[in-house]
């Protein structure tokens, strides 16, 4: 299998104190990938780096062939393919509170890939019945219980169709129903070809779901 | 105990001491009427001060005249409070004062006069040439009802100031076309010209007479005044006090003949008495109409320079971020009334803003500092990972603050938005002080003529009420309408 993620030697400082020290790992397409360890670790610190919100001091990302190196976020002008290239849900879901379901799914398909707004509404109410929320698309954020707001921000990030999906701690906010369920779901995203990098505390989940579980230690 | 001696001083002063005789004027109105002595400024001269001076002497009891200083516009209202017993200041006989008040007998007679500039003199020589044109006057007064009365017969469009001297650097500057005041008051702004810049037109619109107002109680002092008045038109020493200030003429001398002969008072002029709220209500309503368009599109103003203003603070270079706080820090730390003169009167070399884009321009400009704040405070306020979601989707910069921080911001800037909103509508009534009549200063006229602020004040308390509840209550349902999509 071709790696679609390369992390080797990603290290980050915050107020000369290591926050991540030479981490390294791959992620190849069609597997999933648990990120594990203590609270503090560095988890969400290299997700937010491969996603190039948070700049590293040494080492090097790869995804899909565009490469990141250690110094300031380089402008968002320049991301462009790895914005393509990769989808991230965050812990919490950071849902868009002032737009319904639906127009968090469709907002980057309209602005970003400049689809129509039926274009776009037909693949979010896909994606959306996909995930098992289509009923919930024109719910408020606020009125989305934390199952549904968690498959509405998978929904979100999938919908540019990213090769590569991030998610921070997806167990959180939920029950071992749901978790069963979200472990069924994140395996049909590997199957379409897509690569996942998962974050969790959850060790019963990673064991369950995960292909391979990288253990960052203090 | 100085400081309970010192109360107790100001407390007394309060009331007529019985070796004291207190009468108010303004002194902002100036010479020749009552301004501040140039050689000791805490002393006032001018005709209407030797006429009280001589006023207190013919009461006799070795009365002391004192000078309260009371706004123009206010000193009926002054003189029922007990704030002086005889009000004295340019003060004209209207029927609506008699009704109200104890007047005295007139002192002085004055004439109404137009003035124009120079290249208009040939083809105007009354009210009834000057239809379409901006006559202005000085609010509250003979004048002003007179124009108000011409606006409906000729179609003029009078224009309100709040002094006596804008009127003529106006006509001077082109902003109006006319100014009708008091033959004293155009003669002295053409003095101060140099005799040049507008003439005045020999005929006069109207003539008007000067008194002297107390109390409605105090009818038995102004019996005494009035003696007191007539001893001084026949001993002469009326006459003297006039001479001195250069405003006694034949008209003055005819008046004196009248009154002492006939024991009559010449017929008031101005408005009848008996006005019912109902009469002013159309101009009022007009009022409130321009108080409205004033604020909303003060408002529309500020709104736009204060997103551009956060947008600065927030995403500007360096240079840009400075720029854009030095302006809110000046803006906010200079009082809006002399930002409205600046605007208005400094300018003008410049460039003559009409009166109200100068009052849409100041009120817009000035509030726009708060609002870039509001939106500043706001914009910062959107969580940090709403952003950061908005980059991972591929947005730019400028779209996730048009369609993630900004409509989000919105919904923390929308109660202190209506706060300033409420706050712009009634600070509209500054605008006032350059020549645009909204609600308050047509309010303030309606008082004026009927003698009480009960009515108008009640009145115009319930059109701004009407205009800032919905606003309020609108506000307050679009909070409740996002806040309950909030995440």
């Amino acid at each position: 299998m071709s790696a679609l993620l390369k992390i080797g030697g990603l290290s980050v400082r915050y107020d000369s104190r290591d926050v991540l020290r030479a981490l390294s790992l791959e992620v190849a397409r069609g597997e999933i990938v648990a990120l594990m360890g203590p609270s503090g670790v560095g988890k969400t610190t290299a997700l937010r780096a491969v996603a190039a919100l948070q700049p590293f001091d040494a080492g090097r990302i790869v995804v899909d062939g565009f490469a990141l190196e250690p110094g300031p976020v380089p402008p968002e002008s320049g991301l462009t393919p790895l914005r393509r290239r990769v989808g991230l849900v965050f812990q919490g879901h950071a849902l868009f509170a002032h737009l319904t379901a639906l127009d968090n799914v469709t907002l980057a398909l309209r602005h970003v890939l400049g689809q129509t707004r039926d274009a776009a509404e037909a693949l979010a109410t896909k994606l959306l019945a996909a995930l098992d929320v289509g009923a919930r698309a024109h719910a408020w954020p606020s009125q989305l219980s934390g199952g549904e707001a968690q498959r509405v921000a998978i929904a979100r990030a999938l919908a540019p169709d990213p090769h590569l999906l991030l998610m921070d701690e997806p167990t959180a906010a939920l029950d071992p129903t749901r978790r069963s369920a979200l472990g069924a779901t994140l395996r049909g995203l590997c199957d379409q070809g897509r690569g996942l990098l998962v974050a969790t505390h959850d060790a019963e989940f990673a064991r369950a779901h995960a292909d391979r579980v990288v253990l960052l230690t203090a | 105990m100085r400081f309970a001696g010192l109360l107790l001083c100001l407390l007394i002063q309060g009331h007529e001491s019985p070796r004291l005789f207190l009468w108010g004027g303004d002194a902002e109105g100036g010479a020749p009427f009552v301004e501040a002595d140039p050689a000791n400024p805490s002393q006032v001269r001018g005709f209407d001060v030797e006429v009280a001076e001589r006023i207190a002497r013919g009461l006799g009891g070795n009365r002391t005249p004192r000078f309260v200083q009371v706004q123009w516009s206010n000193i009926d209202q002054s003189v029922e409070r007990g704030d002086f017993v005889l009000g004295l200041s340019g003060v004209e006989d209207t029927p609506a004062r008699r009704a109200r008040h104890a007047v005295t007998l007139p002192y002085f007679e004055f004439r109404e006069v137009l003035a124009v500039r120079p290249e208009d003199a040939p083809r105007i020589h009354g009210l009834a040439d000057l239809r379409g044109r901006r006559v202005a006057t000085l609010g509250s007064t003979i004048a002003y009802d007179l124009l108000l009365a011409a606006r409906d017969s000729t179609g003029i469009i009078p224009i309100s100031f709040d002094d006596d001297v804008h009127p003529y650097a106006d006509l001077v500057a082109g902003r109006v076309d006319a100014v009708l005041l008091d033959h004293i008051i155009a003669q002295r702004a053409l003095r101060r010209r140099g005799g040049s810049g507008f003439v005045i037109l020999g005929t006069p619109v109207a003539v008007g007479h000067y008194v002297g107002v107390l109390a409605r109680a105090d009818s038995t002092l102004r019996d005494s005044v009035d003696a007191v008045l007539r001893e001084a038109m026949r001993d002469g020493t009326l006459e003297q006090v006039f001479r001195r200030w250069s405003v006694w003429d034949d008209s003055q001398g005819a008046l004196f003949e009248h009154v002492l002969r006939t024991n009559t008072v010449p017929r008031a002029a101005g408005p009848a008495t008996g006005t019912t709220a109902l009469a002013y209500l159309p101009s009022l309503a007009r009022a409130a109409v321009v108080t409205l368009l004033v604020s909303m599109l003060s408002m529309a103003l500020a709104v736009i320079v204060g997103l551009t203003l956060a947008s600065g603070r927030l995403y500007g270079a360096r240079w840009l971020r400075l720029l854009t706080t030095a302006y809110i820090e000046v803006i906010r730390g200079t009082p809006l009334l002399l930002q409205l003169f600046v605007i208005y009167y400094g300018l003008a070399d410049v460039v003559r803003l009409p009166a109200f884009l100068a009052a849409v321009l100041a009120l817009g400009l000035n509030y726009a500092a708060y609002e870039a704040e509001i939106y500043r405070g706001a914009l910062e306020a959107v969580p940090r990972v709403q952003l950061e979601a908005g980059r991972t989707l591929g947005f730019s910069e400028m779209q996730i603050l048009r369609l993630v921080r900004g409509p989000q911001a919105l919904r923390y800037a929308l109660a202190p938005m209506t706060n300033d909103f409420v706050a712009l509508l009634k600070d509209s009534a500054l605008v006032s002080v350059i020549t645009v009549v909204e609600l308050t200063k047509e309010t303030a006229i309606y008082a004026t003529n009927v003698g009480s602020w009960v009515v108008p004040g009640a009145l115009c308390a319930i059109v701004y009420l009407a205009m800032s509840l919905p606003l309020a209550r609108l506000a307050r349902r679009l909070e409740r309408r996002w806040g309950g999509r909030a995440a």
